[in-house]
């Protein structure tokens, strides 16, 4: 699955925040957190926090990062990386926006 | 009223810490005046050993500086030595003849080193070790010379020893004991310490008694020359110590370290009456002169002279308490252990260690590892303690010790320690000291010691916030805050400092909450934006710290005009439900008063079943939770909840929660108001309005309190007078009881209370911080200035809380039932 896939528009994604994606695929539900920044950028992380799994689509929006709601680590929307001094990844997709309309790609 | 005149003789660490304690209690209840002979202000004398080893400056040590003096004025005379107190007049006078008069006088004037009463002991190079001017003589010779000798083995001489040597000097302690410390260790436990210090370098000579001190070689020659042209005899530079058994052993610096002696020269050229100290009494009042309030060192208390700080500032307490006119506290002597400064060396001592032939020891040694434990016990009790090597468990036994734990539970197992911190976490905060590395510091997320002791050494940490950030210590509910910062302080040592004046919000500014909270006030900011361009936030859009803070200052003063930011929003506000740790939420309608009716119990069940909900539970705040509930049913569940009748409960939010009633006048025999009835009232004045933290009330229908309202932030306790308010209390895990604020006739002045003091602490608290600490920062007279004493500000504040209300009361979860926000609540489903 190598797609683009149309996933929404940007106006239903509030603005520093976020809407959640769930993936089912083979029984198992995947779910990506899709962020939108003040500054308008469209991220696509798992929406599994490094640490312990805390859902990040509930996080505060700042800059380019979210903060996640069950004990505040922050993560890079763009690398997935957690800031230091915390140490963990999450899983990152590609997105794209075209007049509005938001595009994410799986692979 | 002229204010009444407190003279204050000897600037020390007990005189001083009275001033601070009568300053809390009674702010400008005198004119006070200090006298000191030393020429800085009030310094931290334990703090000498370590300057003179070279660990810390002078300038750490000061405890009030100049300014701190003049900020409260304090009029501050330095390198003054008070050389005469005119009792009949009332008044002091110095040596070089000024006087100050006083109405209350207080003396403090420590005490002075034994010098031995031998031949030589005038010499030049022949000092104690008492003050700074000792230090820089000793620091002096360090430099010039290279013999030292000094003659005592306790604490004291000990600790200079280790810092002359540190200095380079070549260091003898001279012992007319059997073993070294022997007021402190018993004699195994000396041995290892006097192993460790040979080490570093240090020379013992035991059961040795100093016959005189002889005068430097080239001296002693120009000496006979001296006499054979038949002048007097210089008194030159010591040169050696010569013994009784005849041994004499080279000197060019000798400190006496054989004891203090209280120094009552003064008072008793007054007349007090001194016998081994100046005498008081229980109220810390000198027995001869009811005037005359007297402590530290200098002081002979039911026959004992104590030379350490602990027990000195328990009696600035008391003497204090009595100098402010409250008059209740009684100083009943104390219990002292004992630590030694030597860097690398711990040893712990208190109570009964040698023990006798009515008590038993438990004792553990491991030579090897240089470790030795002692406990003393008596009928099942610790009775003394002499541990060398480990010491963590030092406080706990001291703990047991004064308390008069019985033991007999963990006999066994004592001797290994107390290995957890077991319940509290809110102990002094040298108990942190004492903590073994394993022992867990932050509970919310499982920090051990250990790890933070390792970060802020590895990774040079310095404050709470980096240790927050790199360990997560703290970083959750808070309430080990103060632990990891003892941590801190003691890893850290002397260069933390443990309450900046001013704390920044978040990372993302310099301002602290309260000029934030100025700013939006007085500069009518009334966006997100607004703010952080006004005061140069250095982020674009805030932090997960900050934009939750400035989102609830906006609105708690714009409620009219500011849009709530929900982005700004933890989760649970912006979900209007208690997130749980499997992703979860529970809902909990509100229930006015904790009354309920069948209809609204029926409504309650068929929701419970319809949404399958697993678990159904009464909470403590009278409500009914159903827990389990995913996210995308809550519009559906609240909509149904909300065709029944109810409303939010709030019980996510930073927001009022609930109110407590108990049974009341209504049924209750005991009752003499209808409490139910008042606290459905008060919800429904209250509800909805968001705090800076969580917010209950509650009410009771007498004083037997059965609705606990002396732990909520707001309690009102029925009387038959009428109502008692009372505020500052919580639960949780520290529990604070409420401070009475005010007693009130009727159920309207009631109601404008609850609004007035709500609003209050709306406006002011900082966001996150609960009414009690709150109460504590700000102080209760604050608060019953505003709220009880100012009637008019109190009518303003209910207005404002009222006008608030308008806008606050719209049940967030009828709104959400009919679809606002409803991306929050349904995901965007793709299936592969
Ligand atoms: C090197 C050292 C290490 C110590 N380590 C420890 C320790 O680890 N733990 C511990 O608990 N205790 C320790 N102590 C003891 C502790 O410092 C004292 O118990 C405490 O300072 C006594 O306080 P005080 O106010 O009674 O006397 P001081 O602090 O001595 O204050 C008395 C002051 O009064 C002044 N004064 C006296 N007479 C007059 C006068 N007529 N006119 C004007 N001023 C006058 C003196 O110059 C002095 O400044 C240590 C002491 C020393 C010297
Ligand atoms: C001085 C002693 C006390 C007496 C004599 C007393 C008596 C009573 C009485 C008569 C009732 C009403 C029972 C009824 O008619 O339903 C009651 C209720 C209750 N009491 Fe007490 N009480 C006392 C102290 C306490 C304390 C200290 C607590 C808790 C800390 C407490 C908790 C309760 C509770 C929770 C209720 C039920 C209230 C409600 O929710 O309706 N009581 N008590
Ligand atoms: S507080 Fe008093 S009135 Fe209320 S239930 Fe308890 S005993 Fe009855
Ligand atoms: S699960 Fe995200 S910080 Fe712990």
């Amino acid at each position: 699955m190598n797609d683009w896939i149309a996933i929404t528009h940007l106006d239903d994604i509030p603005r520093q925040g976020a809407r959640v994606v769930e993936l089912s695929h083979d029984d198992a539900v995947n779910r990506i957190a899709l962020f939108r920044t003040a500054a308008d950028e469209i991220y696509a992380v798992r929406d599994k926090c490094p640490h312990r799994g805390g859902p990040l689509s509930e996080g505060i929006v700042h800059g380019g990062q979210v903060t996640c709601p069950l004990h505040s680590w922050k993560i890079d929307l763009v690398t997935g990386e957690a800031v230091l001094p915390d140490k963990g990844c999450a899983r990152t997709y590609a997105t794209k926006v075209e007049d509005g309309q938001v595009f994410l790609k799986l692979a | 009223m002229a204010r009444m005149k407190l003279v204050l003789v000897g600037n020390g660490m007990a005189g001083m810490r009275t001033l601070e304690e009568l300053l809390k209690a009674a702010p400008g209840m005198y004119d006070i005046t200090v006298f000191g002979d030393e020429p800085h202000p009030n310094y931290n004398r334990i703090m000498l050993s370590p300057v003179l080893a070279g660990e810390q400056t002078v300038e750490q040590s000061v405890l009030n500086s100049r300014e701190w003096y003049a900020t409260n004025g304090i009029t501050l005379h330095t390198g003054k030595r008070v050389a005469k107190i005119d009792r009949k007049n009332r008044y002091v006078e110095t040596d070089d003849g000024m006087r100050a008069e006083y109405d209350r006088l207080l003396l403090a004037t420590g005490s002075k080193p034994f010098i031995l009463p031998v031949p030589g002991a005038d010499l030049e190079g022949v000092i104690g070790f008492r003050d700074i001017a000792d230090v820089d003589r000793m620091i002096q010779a360090s430099s010039q010379y290279k013999h030292a000798v000094v003659i005592g083995g306790g604490l004291l001489g000990l600790e200079a020893a280790n810092g002359l040597k540190l200095r380079g000097m070549d260091v003898s302690v001279v012992h007319i004991g059997d073993w070294l410390l022997e007021r402190q260790l018993d004699e195994p436990a000396a041995r290892l310490l006097q192993q460790n210090l040979e080490a570093k370098g240090l020379k013992f000579l035991l059961r040795k008694q100093t016959a005189e001190l002889l005068p430097c070689r080239s001296e002693l020659a120009r000496d006979q020359d001296a006499r054979i042209a038949g002048k007097p005899a210089p008194t030159g530079r010591v040169g050696a110590v010569r013994f009784k058994d005849g041994e004499t052993i080279p000197a060019d610096l000798v400190v006496m370290a054989v004891g203090i002696r209280p120094n009552t020269e003064l008072a008793e050229s007054a007349g007090l009456h001194c016998n081994r100290g100046l005498v008081v009494n229980d109220t810390m009042q000198t027995i001869t002169d009811a005037r005359i309030y007297a402590v530290g060192e200098c002081v002979s208390h039911r026959g004992i002279a104590y030379g350490l700080v602990a027990p000195l500032f328990e009696q600035a307490k008391v003497a204090a308490n009595h100098l402010a006119e409250h008059g209740v506290a009684r100083y009943q002597g104390s219990m002292t252990s004992t630590k030694l400064k030597v860097t690398g060396i711990d040893l712990f001592s208190a109570g009964n260690f040698m023990g006798d032939s009515s008590t038993e020891s438990l004792v553990f040694s491991d030579a090897a590892a240089g470790t030795y434990k002692k406990l003393v016990l008596k009928d099942n009790k610790l009775v003394g303690a002499c541990i060398y090597g480990d010491t963590i468990d030092g406080t706990w036994y001291f703990d047991m010790l004064r308390e008069g734990t019985d033991i007999a539970q963990f006999r066994k197992t004592i001797l290994f320690g107390q290995h957890h911190l077991g319940d509290s976490g809110h102990g002094p905060a040298e108990r942190v000291a004492a903590l073994p590395d394993s022992a867990e510091i932050c509970g919310c997320n499982g920090v051990c010691k250990g790890t933070i002791v390792a970060a802020i050494r590895d990774l040079k940490l310095f404050t709470l916030d980096e240790v927050k950030a790199h360990t997560k210590a703290s970083a959750s509910c808070g309430s080990c805050t103060g632990l990891v910062e003892a941590v801190l302080a003691h890893t850290v040592g002397g260069n933390y400092s443990a309450a900046p004046s001013k704390k920044p919000l978040c990372k993302c500014t310099e301002h602290s909450h309260d000029e934030v909270i100025a700013a939006i006030k007085d500069q009518g900011l009334k966006t997100m934006d607004a703010v952080f361009e006004a005061l140069e936030w250095s982020t674009p859009d805030g932090c997960a710290s900050c934009r939750p803070a400035v989102n609830y200052y906006l609105l708690a003063r714009w409620p009219a005009e500011y849009q709530d930011d929900a982005q700004s929003r933890f989760t649970n506000e912006r979900a209007h439900g208690n997130i749980q740790k499997d992703g979860s939420f529970s809902v909990v309608p509100r229930m006015w008063g904790g009354l309920t009716n069948p209809k609204e119990l029926r409504a309650i069940a068929d929701v419970a079943e319809k949404y399958k909900v697993p678990e159904v539970k009464v909470t403590g705040g009278q409500r009914i939770d159903l827990f389990g509930v995913k996210k995308t049913d809550l519009p559906a569940m609240w909509k149904d909840l909300s065709d029944a009748g109810f409303v939010s409960g709030h019980a996510y939010g930073k927001a009022l929660r609930t109110v407590k009633t108990c049974v009341g006048a209504k049924w209750c025999r005991f009752g003499t108001q209808d409490s139910t009835g008042l606290g459905v009232k008060l919800e429904q004045l209250t509800w909805g309005s968001w705090m800076p933290h969580k917010y209950k009330l509650a009410v009771s229908g007498c004083p037997r309190n059965c609705a606990e309202a002396t732990i909520k932030d707001f309690g009102v306790v029925c009387v038959d007078s009428g109502y008692e308010l009372h505020v500052g209390g919580n639960g949780g895990i520290k529990v604070r009881v409420t401070d009475l604020l005010t007693k009130v006739e009727t159920e309207e002045q009631v109601m404008e209370y609850t609004g007035a003091f709500a609003q209050l602490y709306r406006e002011e608290a900082h966001y996150l911080e609960r009414t009690a600490p709150w109460v504590e920062r700000v102080g209760l007279a604050h608060i019953k200035a505003k709220v009880v004493d100012d009637a008019a500000g109190r009518a303003e504040l209910y207005e404002r809380f009222k006008f608030g209300q308008q806008f606050a009361q719209i049940d967030p979860w009828k709104e959400r039932a009919e679809g606002a926000e409803a991306h929050e609540f349904q995901p965007i489903r793709i299936s592969a």
